[in-house]
């Protein structure tokens, strides 16, 4: 059985007038044990789809499971087995720590004793600041908190809302060897991200646009995908030069990236020598141009552009 | 159970570590009944008056004394001329000037009849009402006494009791009122902004993501304010009695259980503004315009209701504070029994009800 299913699932806002499609006719499948991402730029929908399988909101079409039961009809059932936290992150910040933890254990029917074992290793880092008010810990401090309080009760299924925005890269990091640790537990693990780097971490991601699912598989796949030669460029004159590689002939798709700018060419026979020239005549200096290895986020312009 | 405890103490640790606000609930009803018990009150005591006496003479001296002696008046000023009369209403302060006619005993005596002036400042008209009125009572009562050796051929004599508040005193009437009004801001709008609150912190979607059940949420959610607004009761009690000197002539008990019986209307509107709203501005607004304006001016206790063009007659019937100010003021000034506000009674249970029921039918078990 699998953790999660969607078909078909479609969900609207807003009045008859005008109607903005957040999720249009999303499908996808989440193994027993998996840590499955699903990445999206702001706006994508994802939220929308956590809500409609947290059994939040309802969908206006199609038909989804969570740990076997229909999020609709049984959705008391899935109440009882999912553990969700929210895009922002869900304390109570008069509280302190352990009394977070104490009310939403309690509230789940268990208590922090009975489930230790799962969230120690979390749980640890905050134990020194255990009579502290939540609101007065750092993010990343906060991130863990909510983390403990969403799996205190033992979840099967495991919703992550951007679990890792505005938090710090270093505390990104942390939570994400976290997951990998409560995946060995065999949590089934659905975690929503707008960070490209964070794909790469997953077993298998969606990558998601405007409401549709434009691909899914692992992100090695998801990279071996993309056939074409991916160049960095580099010059002393970084706007200038975006501007004139993607004014070039042979130019597909060019954009900035970090340090250089991707390349892609429309024709990968050429090589880079007719690009050199090409620079060197419009007086470029400092012309750095390579090989480039592709990684998600290029995947992910790529099929956004097709 | 557990959960329900633990969530009755969850509520209360919010109540208590958010000190501004408890100091606020605790103090308001104590500030509120000072407030008009002694600064707002309606009555008139010690008001300033000046005497123009022209005549001097002992019969002036003897209603002078009497004004004077009263403890509604204070002679603050002899005047000497009609010029000074104008000086003395432009300082502010003197509320009545008195003036005697010249030879004034002389014609009481002589022709039976003789003349005093009453003077008000007319700039607010109720007080300068019911300061010619005290005035004129007391020169009335000379008058009598004055008669009583010389019998007329007929007489009418008025015998006026003013029963339940003998002393006319406002606080009678504004000690329920301020109850009405504080149990309902502080019950419902404490209650919808409560349940508010979670909405606004995202914690919302996380319990119902719980097995927690809707009606364990909403009745945690409400015992910890019933339980506020009792100790709010019981403070407005005691402060009236002791320092307000208003009896309780009825039955404690019964009074504290028509209170919990209103608490718990104004819990259940609480809950309903809380299914509608999802901000706590806009909650707290709601309860200050929707309930609190009603309770001021429909409540019966600021202005009378029978003298209201006939429209707002019919609206203030749904006004529950209408009906609580009516219990409190049967049971607690006229020590009336529960026979006589069975109806008053039954009509907030109804009302209790049906707020409850829409409330309970409302209440979202998903986001939208």
């Amino acid at each position: 059985m699998q953790a999660v299913t969607v078909e078909h699932i479609v969900k609207k806002y807003g009045s008859k007038k005008e109607t903005v499609t957040a999720l249009d006719d999303v499908s996808l499948d989440v193994a027993q044990g998996e840590l499955f991402g699903v990445i999206g730029p702001d706006g994508a929908g994802k939220t929308s789809l956590f809500r409609i399988l947290t059994t939040l909101l309802l969908a206006d079409g199609g038909h989804a499971t969570v740990d076997g039961f229909d999020v609709v009809k049984q959705y008391k059932q899935i109440r009882n087995r999912i553990g969700y936290m929210p895009g922002k992150f869900s304390l109570y910040q008069d509280l302190s720590v352990e009394e977070n933890l104490r009310f939403f254990a309690t509230i789940f029917n268990t208590s922090i004793e009975a489930n230790y074992d799962l969230i120690k290793d979390i749980y640890i880092q905050l134990e020194p600041f255990k009579t502290r008010r939540a609101g007065k810990l750092s993010g990343g401090m906060k991130q863990k908190l909510a983390l403990c309080c969403a799996l205190i009760h033992r979840p099967v299924v495991l919703f992550l809302d951007e679990p890792t925005t505005g938090v710090d890269a270093v505390s990104r990091k942390e939570f994400w060897e976290m997951l990998k640790s409560l995946k060995k537990q065999g949590i089934s693990i659905l975690v929503s991200t707008p960070y490209m780097d964070e794909a790469e971490l997953c077993d298998r991601v969606a990558l998601i646009q405007s409401g549709k699912i434009m691909s899914i598989d692992s992100p090695q796949s998801i990279i071996k995908k993309f056939t074409k030669k991916m160049w960095s460029v580099r010059s002393a004159e970084m706007f200038r030069l975006l501007n004139d590689l993607q004014q070039y002939s042979n130019t597909e798709k060019c954009y900035a990236f970090g340090e250089f700018h991707h390349l892609v060419l429309k024709n990968d026979a050429e090589g880079m020598d007719p690009v050199m020239h090409y620079l060197e005549h419009l007086s470029h200096l400092e012309i750095e141009m390579q090989l480039a290895k592709p990684n998600i986020e290029d995947c992910f312009i790529e099929l956004m552009s097709q | 159970m557990k959960q329900f405890l633990i969530f009755v103490q969850k509520e209360f640790y919010h109540i208590f570590r958010d000190r501004k606000s408890l100091l606020i609930i605790i103090l308001m009803p104590i500030v509120q009944i000072i407030l008009f018990g002694f600064a707002l009150t309606n009555e008139i005591k010690d008001s300033d008056i000046a005497v123009l006496d022209e005549s001097k003479d002992v019969a002036t001296a003897e209603i002078i004394h009497r004004l004077d002696a009263s403890r509604y008046f204070n002679v603050a000023r002899y005047l000497h001329s009609q010029v000074d009369i104008e000086a003395a209403f432009k300082t502010g302060k003197i509320r009545l000037v008195v003036i005697f006619q010249n030879k004034f005993r002389e014609n009481l005596l002589h022709t039976n009849h003789a003349q005093i002036q009453l003077l008000a400042d007319a700039t607010d008209p109720n007080t300068a009402t019911t300061v010619t009125n005290y005035a004129t009572s007391i020169i009335r009562d000379y008058q009598n006494d004055l008669t009583t050796n010389t019998p007329l051929p007929y007489q009418i004599e008025p015998q006026v009791r003013m029963l339940y508040n003998p002393q006319l005193k406002g606080a009678y009437t504004f000690v329920p009122g301020v109850m009405a009004m504080i149990l309902i801001i502080i019950s419902a709008m404490m209650t919808s902004v409560s349940i508010v609150r979670e909405k606004e912190i995202n914690t919302m979607e996380v319990l119902l993501v719980s097995p927690l059940k809707p009606l364990l949420f909403i009745l945690s959610k409400a015992i910890p304010y019933m339980f506020l607004s009792l100790v709010n009761v019981s403070t407005i009690l005691i402060v009236s009695v002791t320092l307000l000197e208003v009896p309780i002539n009825g039955n404690l008990l019964l009074l504290m259980g028509e209170a919990l019986l209103f608490i718990t209307t104004a819990v259940s509107l609480g809950l309903m503004i809380s299914n509608v709203t999802s901000s706590q501005q806009t909650a707290q607004m709601i309860s200050l315009l929707g309930l609190m304006l009603p309770t001021l001016l429909l409540g019966g206790f600021m202005f009378p209701i029978e003298s209201m063009p006939k429209p707002l007659q019919v609206m203030s019937n749904i006004v529950p504070s209408k009906w609580f100010f009516i219990i409190v003021k049967d049971v607690m000034i006229k020590g009336l029994g529960f026979k006589m506000i069975w109806k008053e009674t039954l009509i907030l249970f109804g009302m209790t009800l049906f707020f409850l029921a829409i409330s309970f039918s409302k209440f979202k078990t998903r986001l939208a």
